[in-house]
């Protein structure tokens, strides 16, 4: 892929933005591929692979800073966060993050990354621009999933195998609060208002429902799919539109994106996706939700207005984490 | 013989078969509810069973009950077409194939019209059907219900040539029944209707040539594709050349002496 021909068409696609009118182009839907060690290029006009990208050693959870211009990649098997200049598609730096990192979360200032250590326990603390480490928490066994409150003010982060979720305080990187939720919780996410928090429960098979303000769960969602053993249930990504109407909770190997009903907290329905499906991304426009699906090696398109899956994307092998950037 | 003339005879006989059609309410509601058992239960006790995989003409994973409606829309015509050849032997026995024959247009031309016609007869069971598979969830795109009235038209003449093709070699109605048998449930389910063809290669390589090489395979999937919009060129190729041999051999072998005109010679 790294050609001296593909070198010279990335610099000509420099230069030519100079001379030419900026002609519009399309958003774009990275994909981490944990086994490939690559990331997959997705346009989302065409819903096809335009490009491929190697990068470091498994890479899983990936994120755009705030202008788009840098994506920081987890590369678990090389214990660092890999900083990749998204116009060169060159990887320009590498973060101390601690021992294997799996899912991390930005900051709003942008100046701080949470970084998840699966293996060491610990949520590190990295300043992207000065590539210092600013802290290390120690919360529960097996940290993985990392969410920031909108505000900026409150961290999150959930321990698989301590089943708990673990509120730190941004201003003083302490401990504040523990949360017990189901068994292997995989993932959190913020309501868009910073009130609710939801969070994924793997093996327990439900969806948590938190009220952020007394930290206490509100409601448990469960799922039952007609022909698929509950076992089989085990809820990992978790997206919310911004209009508040739906959740999407993916449901791993039972190969379904669960829509949930954001305030009445219903299960409306189960879109059949790839095989073993656990993290998503919304569109700018939230026209579209992407899913990775490991197993099957592909990315399923859901069509949100007519709650419809139109297409599955072959990527690369084990397919992980997605980060879309607006055209 | 003008063209008039031709139409004349066409619409006819288009007529008659509707009339037919029409006046046997039973057989539209037979027709619907056979292949809807088929989606409701079947479908529904095996829905788990079809391994997953993207294959062509879907965009993405599909249940079982999305693979087996063109299955079942071929079923549709299936039926129709033995139903249809099966008026064939009726006629005979009962003396109207002497009014028809008595046409003076070339035989070629009635028998093509007979088949044309009861195929024209199923397309409103078709849509039927995919109308009550949409409330099944089920949904076809919009330009797929264009584009499968031409593939239900050249299915259902193929399939009309071969009922045809068989009658000619049958003396009496009682004997039909034991005869379809042998047509309809091979054809049915040794063609890609109901499993996809690499499933059946899993468990066996001759059964997925034989399923393979299933004229009906193809009609299956020419319906498949025109259902979501995609041509299967080589679907096209095998429905047209077999729709063009089966209904010259249905032409040359059709003998109507077999029925009540030939028996006072039997006297």
């Amino acid at each position: 892929m790294n050609s001296p021909f593909k070198q010279l068409l990335v610099s000509a696609a420099l230069i030519t933005p100079l001379l030419l009118p900026v002609s519009a182009q399309a958003a774009l839907a990275y994909v981490s591929n944990e086994k490939d060690n690559s990331l997959s290029i997705i346009d989302l006009d065409s819903f096809a692979v335009v490009d491929t990208i190697e990068v470091g050693q498994r890479p899983r959870g990936i994120t755009f800073n705030h202008d788009y211009s840098l994506l920081y990649i987890c590369a678990s098997d090389d214990d660092t966060v890999q900083v990749m200049d998204v116009a060169t598609q060159r990887i320009v730096a590498s973060l101390p993050s601690g021992e294997d990192p799996e899912q991390f979360a930005l900051h709003p200032d942008g100046d701080r990354l949470y970084i998840s250590n699966e293996d060491s326990a610990l949520v590190t603390v990295v300043n992207p621009l000065t590539h210092l480490v600013t802290g290390q928490i120690d919360v529960g066994v097996e940290p993985e999933g990392m969410a920031v409150s909108p505000d900026g003010k409150l961290v999150v982060n959930t321990s698989e195998t301590t089943s708990m979720l673990h509120w730190i305080d941004t201003s003083t990187n302490q401990l504040i609060h523990n949360t017990k939720v189901d068994q292997r919780p995989r993932y959190v996410q913020f309501s868009k208002d910073g009130n609710r928090l939801w969070a994924s429960a793997e093996i327990g098979g439900t969806v948590s429902v938190i009220d952020v303000a007394s930290k206490e769960e509100l409601h448990k969602i469960r799922f039952n799919i007609r022909g698929i053993h509950r076992d089989k249930v085990q809820p990992v990504g978790v997206k919310l539109t911004s209009d508040g109407r739906y959740a999407f909770v993916a449901l791993g190997p039972a190969n379904h994106v669960a829509v949930v009903d954001a305030n009445t907290w219903e299960v409306l329905d189960y879109l059949l996706v790839g095989r073993r499906v656990w993290h998503m991304a919304l569109t700018p426009d939230e026209k579209f939700l992407l899913t990775t699906n490991g197993i099957s090696g592909d990315v399923s398109v859901i069509d949100i207005e007519r709650m419809k899956v139109t297409k599955s994307i072959k990527v690369g092998r084990y397919p992980w984490g997605l980060a879309i950037k607006p055209d | 013989m003008s063209l008039a003339s031709y139409w004349y005879a066409f619409s006819g006989i288009l007529k008659r078969e509707s009339l037919r059609f029409i006046h046997q309410r039973s057989r539209f509601f037979s027709s619907l509810v056979r292949p809807l058992l088929w989606l409701a239960v079947f479908a529904a006790g095996f829905r788990a069973a079809l391994g997953i995989s993207i294959i062509e003409p879907y965009d993405t994973y599909i249940t079982y009950e999305v693979y087996i409606v063109p299955g079942l829309v071929a079923m549709i015509l299936l039926f129709n077409a033995m139903q249809s050849s099966l008026s064939m032997v009726y006629d005979r026995e009962m003396g109207s194939m002497r009014v028809l024959l008595m046409s003076p247009l070339p035989r070629w031309y009635l028998l093509l019209s007979k088949l044309v016609a009861s195929t024209l007869v199923a397309i409103p069971q078709v849509y039927a059907f995919l109308a009550i598979a949409w409330l099944f969830d089920v949904e076809v795109p919009q330009v797929g219900l264009l584009w499968v009235a031409p593939a239900v038209i050249l299915t259902g003449v193929l399939l009309g040539a071969i009922g045809l093709f068989i009658s000619s070699f049958i003396r009496q109605l009682e004997n039909f029944a034991g005869v379809m048998n042998f047509v309809i449930f091979p054809m049915f389910f040794m063609s890609s209707a109901l499993y996809p063809l690499w499933k059946m290669q899993e468990s066996s390589e001759w059964l997925y040539w034989l399923c393979r090489m299933n004229p009906f395979s193809f009609c299956v999937e020419l319906i498949r594709h025109a259902l979501y919009g995609k041509l299967n060129a080589d679907a096209l190729l095998v429905v047209s050349g077999c729709l063009v041999v089966f209904t010259l051999l249905a032409v040359l072998t059709f003998n109507p002496e077999r029925g009540q005109i030939g028996k006072p010679n039997q006297r």
